[in-house]
């Protein structure tokens, strides 16, 4: 074999660096690895999802009576705002993110992002976004108190007086959240574009790839009216501006329109990619190749194009006229043509496999059962009559729930405990690991199940105190949100010690067949030593020849 | 710095692409310019219904907006675009003065634009908080202005890196990504002009 110099290129005799970041403090400087930058990302997202879990304990706490007396009615309105925008802006968006940075080169036989430094600086936005909003608990008036979608007039009430109050923090922290995640977007598209390896075309890339591809749509031509919106609530704010202020001729409904045109595409840019782990996830522990690949890749495209044209099912009580709601409803239920598609996909791909049940196909099962579940909610919510009915309601909150817990953050446990080994070069704890998940999935259950009879009987959400009725379904939620928290509790103690005295990982543990697993556990600096040819589809497992790849270092002549 | 290396199979025609760093570039800020445009599209999009539904849209004694100087003003923006279409043009053929030349004709006729804004917001009898017409005209101009003089120094950055000897002999995406910038500043102008000006 002889290399052939082409421009810009390494010569021959020049290897690149392919040491591993072995040193701890790596995971704390700038650097633009994106591999670095991907755990940097997850381990960022971890703490202020402990955060925002411990806001969750507080209010579970609080609904365990009746009464509002465990605290303050205003601490609470700032820990249910808090709580939604750090699970969401903090915990969901960038964990997802980090996965991405780590994987997505990788899955594509890249050496890299396209624009590494750019990549290291909208990281570093991430722990700043944090700082801004948990410093409003220091400041006169207390944190934002609007609830996670900031409705005006309600956010436009500044008691306080301050120019700088909990609500504008919380405004600048998600204008500079929103500038982080666009610059994330443009470098996942151009870098899934212009850099797959020779041979990947679009049909032979991973599905978490497609995921991301599409999310990453979603951001870039989402995120700008939310930030339109931001801005213009900003402006009302601080200079006196009438955009959304009702007393000053303003319209508020405005706002949720802006805010919905992102919002709503935002819960696709979450759970497409927890949609590519389980596509990741559910080949490999079942031995067989996913079934219906490329439908499956097209469906995350056209999620990514429906979930543009939905928006206003969130606004069905906001005075939208019977037309649009009629349409809106339609396009909502549409979405779950091209989901059902991905359900009945891996279902087929489980059906009829070699199972193993190690703790991240239990985490992917876990999380397919109850997005199942979340699925046939969230038809009834698109549907006006259902809404109007549970509008506001705790029916909402469970249903959610159960989207963003039991989907998304069992799925992001799926896929900690999945590429933990190539990521530490480590091994988990099996049985740590399974403890963990039966914790979750119990606890899951039990926190978000009860909230559904909850909302049909009429609690509404962002209370402190409700009717004695009541009662006897908020302390099971409550003690269910209490078991989630403990959850953690397993989960931490696992990741710490394998990371530091686990047994050493092989390259390839669960004898994956993507591209990630052709290299060193954790891979090397520029990934990798050659550029592999794509030679084959993904998910060839048990095929007879499953080449997925070509790569001359593992193949020496 | 990234880099590709032939594998076994070089002969291969899908095998021989090399890591296009330019091209990576221009992509990407293709890609933001996108998104960028949807902030304006937003902006757009709520002036229209903002129009159409507000009652008393426009303020007590405001009548309408002047439009004779926005045009010329138009008209000079648009111009630019076409100038700065030579300088790219210019810098192609290694004529660097030409190119200077055309550049700072562009910024110029930038910083008369907006002169020219400036001058009119002077004059005008509403401000930022009269009710949201007053609003939306000054986002919507304002917005605009901040991207025309964000255009107006990228292009004195690029001025001032012709004058590194050899700076532009190896590529020129700096350069080719302001004239696409700036081409996209004067689009958004004409949408804009057309919303708030002629639609009154």
């Amino acid at each position: 074999m002889t290399n052939v110099p082409i421009e810009g290129m390494l010569l021959p005799n020049e290897k690149p660096n392919h040491e591993s970041p072995g040193n701890w403090k790596e995971y704390f400087s700038f650097s633009t690895d994106h591999k670095v930058i991907g755990i940097q990302y997850l381990v960022t997202s971890f703490f202020f999802f402990l955060v925002g879990g411990i806001f969750a304990m507080v209010m579970r706490g609080e609904l365990m009576t009746p009464e509002s007396d465990l605290v303050d009615r205003t601490v609470y309105n700032g820990m249910f705002t808090m709580h939604g925008t750090v699970m969401l802006f903090l915990w969901t968006f960038p964990s997802l993110v980090g996965f991405a940075n780590y994987l997505v080169p990788l899955m594509i036989g890249a050496r890299d992002m396209a624009f590494p430094r750019l990549n290291a600086v909208a990281f570093w936005m991430v722990p700043v976004v944090g700082i801004i909003m948990m410093g409003s608990f220091f400041i006169p008036g207390g944190p934002a108190q609007a609830g996670w979608w900031s409705y005006p007039p309600v956010s436009l009430q500044n008691p306080t007086g301050n120019l700088i109050n909990g609500q504008v923090l919380w405004l600048l922290a998600v204008a500079i959240s929103g500038v982080s995640s666009i610059m994330g977007a443009v470098n996942f598209v151009t870098t899934i574009v212009k850099m797959r390896a020779p041979g990947m075309g679009f049909f032979r890339m991973p599905l978490f790839v497609w995921a991301v591809f599409s999310a990453q749509i979603i951001q870039l031509f989402g995120l700008p009216a939310l930030t339109a919106g931001a801005v213009m609530l900003l402006l009302d704010l601080t200079v006196g501006t009438a955009f959304f202020d009702p007393a000053k001729g303003g319209n508020p409904v405005m706002f949720e329109h802006y805010f919905w045109f992102y919002s709503h595409p935002a819960v696709y840019v979450i759970i497409l990619p927890i949609f590519g782990i389980f596509s990741e996830i559910f080949p490999v522990y079942s031995r067989k190749p996913l079934f219906g690949y490329k439908v499956v890749a097209v469906s995350s495209i056209l999620i990514a194009i429906v979930s543009g044209i939905v928006w206003v099912h969130h606004m069905y009580v906001s005075g939208t006229p019977g037309w649009m709601r009629l349409i809106f409803m339609l396009t909502t239920m549409f979405v779950s043509v091209p989901t059902g598609i991905k359900v009945f996909a891996w279902v087929a791909t489980i059906w009829g496999g070699k199972l193993r049940l190690n703790t991240p196909m239990l985490f992917a099962l876990g999380g397919l059962i109850m997005f199942v579940f979340a699925g046939i909610t969230g038809i009834m919510l698109s549907s006006v009559p259902v809404d109007v009915h549970v509008n506001n309601t705790y029916f909402v909150v469970g249903h959610f729930h159960y989207v963003l817990y039991g989907t998304v953050t069992m799925g992001l446990y799926a896929a900690i405990y999945h590429w933990f080994p190539k990521m530490t070069g480590r091994m988990y704890s099996e049985s740590w690991g399974k403890i963990h998940f039966w914790l979750a999935f119990i606890g899951t259950n039990l926190n978000f199940l009860p909230m559904h009879p909850l909302g049909l009987q009429g609690m509404l959400r962002r209370v402190a105190s409700y009717a004695p009725e009541y009662q006897f379904w908020n302390v099971i939620a409550s003690l269910g949100g209490f078991l989630l928290g403990i959850s953690t509790l397993p989960f931490i103690f696992n990741m710490v010690i394998s990371w530091m005295q686990g047994e050493k990982a092989p390259d390839n543990p669960w004898r994956a067949i993507g591209l990630e697993w052709m290299v060193s556990s954790p891979p090397p600096v520029e990934n990798f030593e050659e550029i592999p040819i794509i030679i084959s589809e993904p998910y060839g497992y048990g095929k007879s020849e499953p080449l997925t790849a070509n790569l001359s270092n593992h193949n020496p002549d | 710095m990234d880099s590709y290396i032939n594998s076994p199979e070089s002969h291969h025609a899908s095998a021989e692409h090399t890591h296009d760093e330019e091209g990576n570039k221009m992509f990407g800020f293709i890609v933001f310019l996108l998104s960028e445009s949807v902030i304006f599209l937003s902006f757009f999009a709520g002036y229209a219904i903002y129009k159409t539904t507000t009652p008393n849209w426009l303020p007590a004694g405001v009548s309408g907006l002047e439009i004779k100087d926005p045009t010329i003003n138009t008209i000079i923006l648009v111009a630019s675009s076409f100038v700065i279409y030579l300088a790219e043009r210019a810098l192609q053929r290694h004529d660097l003065v030409k190119f200077r030349l055309f550049l700072l004709t562009t910024m110029a006729m930038g910083t008369y634009f907006l002169v020219g804004q400036a001058i009119e917001w002077n004059g005008l009898d509403f401000g930022f908080t009269t009710g949201v017409f007053g609003g939306t005209f000054y986002l919507l101009t304002g917005f605009h202005g901040l991207h025309v003089f964000t255009g107006i120094l990228l292009q004195s950055i690029i001025l001032v890196r012709s004058f590194i000897p050899g700076n532009y002999e190896t590529g020129h995406f700096g350069v080719n990504a302001t004239s696409l910038f700036w081409h996209f500043v004067d689009v958004i102008w004409i949408i804009l002009f057309i919303l708030i000006y002629v639609w009154q």
